[in-house]
């Protein structure tokens, strides 16, 4: 039995022994009941000796799963696109390539922008990380991992530093630095530790803690100067493929995304998950907060993009078309959280109008699939990364 | 290229290796195209039939590219360029190929005809291509072509007849026994088989310089799931029914309260969305003019009027902004509770801290802030600041949380609408500037060169430094003015 601590705030009558105690909450096939800690204790004990078998916990973990539907379903009154009937429609919509980074000689990962509105890191197949100043198109840092497939990379809220990983399993941090009597490479900092590939790393809001998701079915928490594992977040029943922060005023949530098509809310203090959705009918390739807070957006290999609220805990929205065959791999809202822009393996980025759940645009030029795609941190672009070895920026 | 796999050990039991194993659900976008490919088959609702004529045989049921576009344009509502563009990849992926050669691996628009591959060759039927079957394929093109193969094909082939060696006996048997039993059928039937094995191992085994539209990744399928299962234990649903149980507890909201925030949301946010509404002067990806990014620096003088608004969204948003938070703190000075903001930044430095700076960390805002008769002492309920004090024994990232929290909500609820409504705001809203549009070059050759700046990496002291790199120039860059 796992440690539980709970605050012990009602006193009234046992629901076992019918004792005045100070009660604590307890839950017996899925009731809620309040114990002493006498009878909680006993309960604890009986448990190990009912015969709990795996297929009655399956039994009771698919039927809790109904339950909580049901629930979900009863406060869902009205549609997304019924809500925005009223809302202007939006017009034609042009967006072109306005740079083209050619750099990489494999296929690009994964990138993300540096709060300098303007740089921004790449990673490759080739074990290859480049750092770019994409308004520019210079090329202002490299880097070779010593692995292939380096499938996640993640620029410093300083700007400071970069870091990575892939095939590896770890995550390293690299200082950026324009000394050439320094290479970069001896001043790496092995950061993350898990036992299958990276998929995917973000810092939080400082240099110096890195959230990680693995292959490994694990999302994990470090701190950065000693590597030290500051928290682990179990849950996930197969790879986790990403993982978002969310942008929040108090609150230090993360959501995440895996191979087990569950996005999953996280508490990075207690490592809980907090709330879980499971209506993807495949892997769950990208996830990426609402720019509120209160929602994300998710892509997958079912093609479909869709929109969870975390207030009213459902999917809310679902963004699909049945000309749309291949999956979603990337996914990311523009400033205001009106359009949704996602990238596919069919080599697309579509456009999508959130409010209405209607495609505003598809824009064509990558010559293979578009592997990842962020908005810009003021908004006025995105960038795309391919198989195709380009990176594009679109505005 | 196949990648070795890795060995996922400990507490998580591997998937089993797909051999003959679904790819259709790793793989779902191959069932929705067979499922548009039998559509297109449709006897009635399909592309139109047309036969083809090869020398003296005739070739029934075979379909032009213009058709195949225009049916798909029909049927999902889609453009000319969408439709194409999913008639190509159906090309890719071996749905449909071409009779005549050479066959490209596009999709053509002139009188070219195509025919559907047969579900017994769909990729996801054969899976995975196995390595004798490819062997008895190209040893069969061997004996036709009488040892011309093509240079990848040949190189394939001496790699295979080495590796399998032992039994090529057997493959060159195989191979003779079908060219034999091929000769039997009728010279269409003949060719279509042909055609319908040559696209498949175009597909599973691509010439080199075409990139194999199967290619997958790490851990994700082709025939080498090292995906990881974790092993589906009591523990496993014993954590999923205590995540139900507590998810049941949880107090929801209205989806119509929920969505009409979206609304509003989005339409206050929308002249601030450089991608809905443009930004002034000009957007730096389309005009290559930085001035955008200039006036919008994260400690600009003279912040813009768009921004100066922002502030009034939330109080995250005047917070996020440095500009924002540091005329929040001159007004709070005023008001004789700067000490609030600044504990609630020291809170934050602590939450987002490294591990080892923790015990300081505490120890400095404790003598600040929380200390009897500390210098710039922060009000907070006695209840809270029992609580911290008690946790402060034993510090930790969080122990600050509840009086951050606290804290927080007293600066939102109080002091920021009284900021909002203050004459210092609305003296910054008024002075704020809006800037005019740049027009867009209308002559694309009068070039503007593009300035670096400085990386943020560079040691604050190199003000004097160069700027990395002079302006961008050709050499991959693509503007389009």
């Amino acid at each position: 039995m796992c440690d539980q601590t709970f605050l012990v705030n009602v006193f009234g009558s046992c629901d076992k022994c019918f004792k005045q105690r100070a009660l604590r909450p307890v839950f017996k096939k899925s009731q809620q009941l309040s114990y002493c800690s006498t009878c909680a204790e006993i309960m604890a004990t009986d448990g190990l000796h009912e015969n709990e078998t795996l297929a009655s916990l399956k039994s009771e973990a698919e039927s809790l799963k109904g339950k909580l539907e049901e629930e979900r379903a009863k406060l869902h009154d009205v549609e997304l696109h019924q809500v925005a009937e009223r809302v202007e429609a939006l017009g034609q919509f042009v967006m072109k390539t306005r740079r083209t980074l050619k750099g990489h000689g494999n296929k690009v990962l994964c990138m993300d922008w540096c709060k300098d509105k303007r740089r921004i890191v790449s990673s490759s197949q080739d074990g290859k990380v480049i750092v770019w100043d994409s308004f520019t198109t210079n090329k202002e840092h490299a880097v070779t991992m010593p692995c292939t497939w380096v499938m996640a990379c993640a620029y410093a809220p300083s700007g400071c530093a970069i870091a990575c990983g892939g095939l590896d399993n770890k995550c390293s941090v690299y200082p950026l630095t324009f000394d050439k009597n320094e290479s970069m490479a001896a001043k790496k900092k092995s950061v993350a530790m898990h036992t299958n590939y990276l998929s995917a790393c973000s810092f939080t809001n400082s240099d110096m803690q890195i959230l990680t998701a693995s292959g490994d079915g694990t999302c994990a928490l470090w701190d950065v100067e000693s590597g030290q594992l500051l928290q682990s977040f179990h849950g996930h029943g197969a790879d986790v493929l990403c993982l978002d922060l969310a942008p929040s005023e108090t609150g230090n949530t993360f959501v995440s995304g895996g191979c087990d098509k569950k996005s999953m809310v996280w508490d990075m203090r207690s490592g809980q998950c907090v709330q879980a959705f499971e209506t993807h009918e495949s892997d769950v390739n990208s996830v990426r907060y609402y720019p509120s807070g209160d929602a994300f957006a998710s892509g997958s290999d079912d093609a479909t993009c869709r929109l969870y609220d975390l207030r009213a805990d459902r999917e809310v929205a679902i963004y699909s078309k049945e000309s749309i065959i291949f999956g979603a791999s990337s996914v990311d809202f523009s400033l205001s959280g009106r359009l949704l822009f996602a990238g596919y393996n069919d080599y697309t980025i579509n456009v999508w109008d959130v409010l209405k759940g209607a495609r505003v645009s598809i824009l064509f030029g990558h010559e293979n699939r578009v592997s990842t795609l962020r908005v810009s941190p003021d908004g006025t672009a995105f960038c795309s990364g391919s198989w195709d070895h380009t990176l594009r920026v679109w505005a | 290229m196949p990648i070795p796999p890795r060995a996922s050990p400990l507490a998580m039991a591997a998937g089993p290796a797909s051999h003959g194993g679904c790819p259709r659900a790793q793989m779902p976008h191959l069932s929705k195209m067979e499922r548009v490919v039998v559509s297109m088959q449709d006897p009635d609702q399909g592309v139109k039939m047309r036969s083809q004529r090869l020398l003296i045989t005739v070739i029934p049921h075979a379909v032009t590219g213009s058709d195949v576009v225009e049916w798909l344009i029909q049927k999902y509502c889609i453009s000319e360029e969408e439709a194409l563009h999913l008639g190509v990849l159906l090309v890719r992926h071996g749905y449909l190929y071409a009779l005549r050669e050479p066959r490209s691996p596009g999709l053509q628009l002139d009188e070219t005809l195509y025919r559907f591959q047969t579900p017994y060759f769909w990729t996801s039927t054969l899976w995975p291509a196995a390595e004798l079957d490819y062997a008895i394929y190209l040893a069969k093109k061997n004996i036709r072509k009488q040892g011309a193969l093509v240079d990848h094909e040949k190189e394939h082939y001496d790699q295979l007849h080495r590796k399998i060696n032992h039994t090529w006996d057997l493959v060159v048997m195989q191979a003779r026994e079908q060219l034999r039993a091929a000769k039997q059928r009728r010279k269409g039937d003949r060719l279509v088989i042909a055609c319908q094995e040559q696209t498949y191992w175009l597909v599973n085994r691509p010439p080199p310089g075409v990139p194999s539209v199967l290619e997958q990744g790490p851990g994700r399928g082709s025939g080498m799931a090292r995906r990881v299962q974790m092993t589906k234990n009591t523990d496993f649903y014993k954590q999923e029914i205590e995540c139900c149980t507590k998810a049941l507890g949880r107090i929801r909201v209205k989806s119509s309260v929920c969505l009409e925030a979206y609304l509003k949301f989005s339409s206050q946010h929308r002249p601030h969305d450089p991608i809905m509404s443009g930004c002034l002067p000009s957007n730096p990806w389309i005009t290559d003019d930085d001035t955008y990014w200039a006036m919008n620096a994260p400690n600009v003088a003279a912040p813009t009027k768009l921004r100066v608004e922002r502030w009034g969204f939330s109080f995250r948003e005047l917070l996020a902004d440095p500009v924002g938070r540091a005329n929040f703190m001159d007004f709070l000075r005023k008001e004789f509770s700067a000490e609030n903001l600044s504990f609630w930044e020291a809170c934050e430095e602590l939450r987002h801290g490294g591990q080892a700076q923790i015990p300081t960390l505490v120890d400095s805002v404790y003598q600040q802030f929380l200390a009897p008769g500390a210098a710039r002492w922060v009000n907070i309920d006695s209840q809270t600041m029992e609580r911290t004090l008690e946790g402060l024994r034993q510090p930790h990232r969080y122990v600050l949380e509840d009086a951050q929290l606290h804290i927080y909500m007293l600066m939102k609820k109080d002091s920021y609408p009284r900021f909002l409504k203050s004459d210092m705001y609305k003296g910054l809203l008024a002075e704020a500037m809006i800037l005019p549009e740049t027009k867009r070059r209308v002559f694309p050759f009068m070039w503007k060169p593009r300035h670096s700046s400085l990386s943020p990496a560079l040691p604050p002291a190199s003000a004097s430094v160069e700027p990395v790199a002079a302006a961008g120039g050709p050499g991959g860059a693509e503007g389009e003015a």
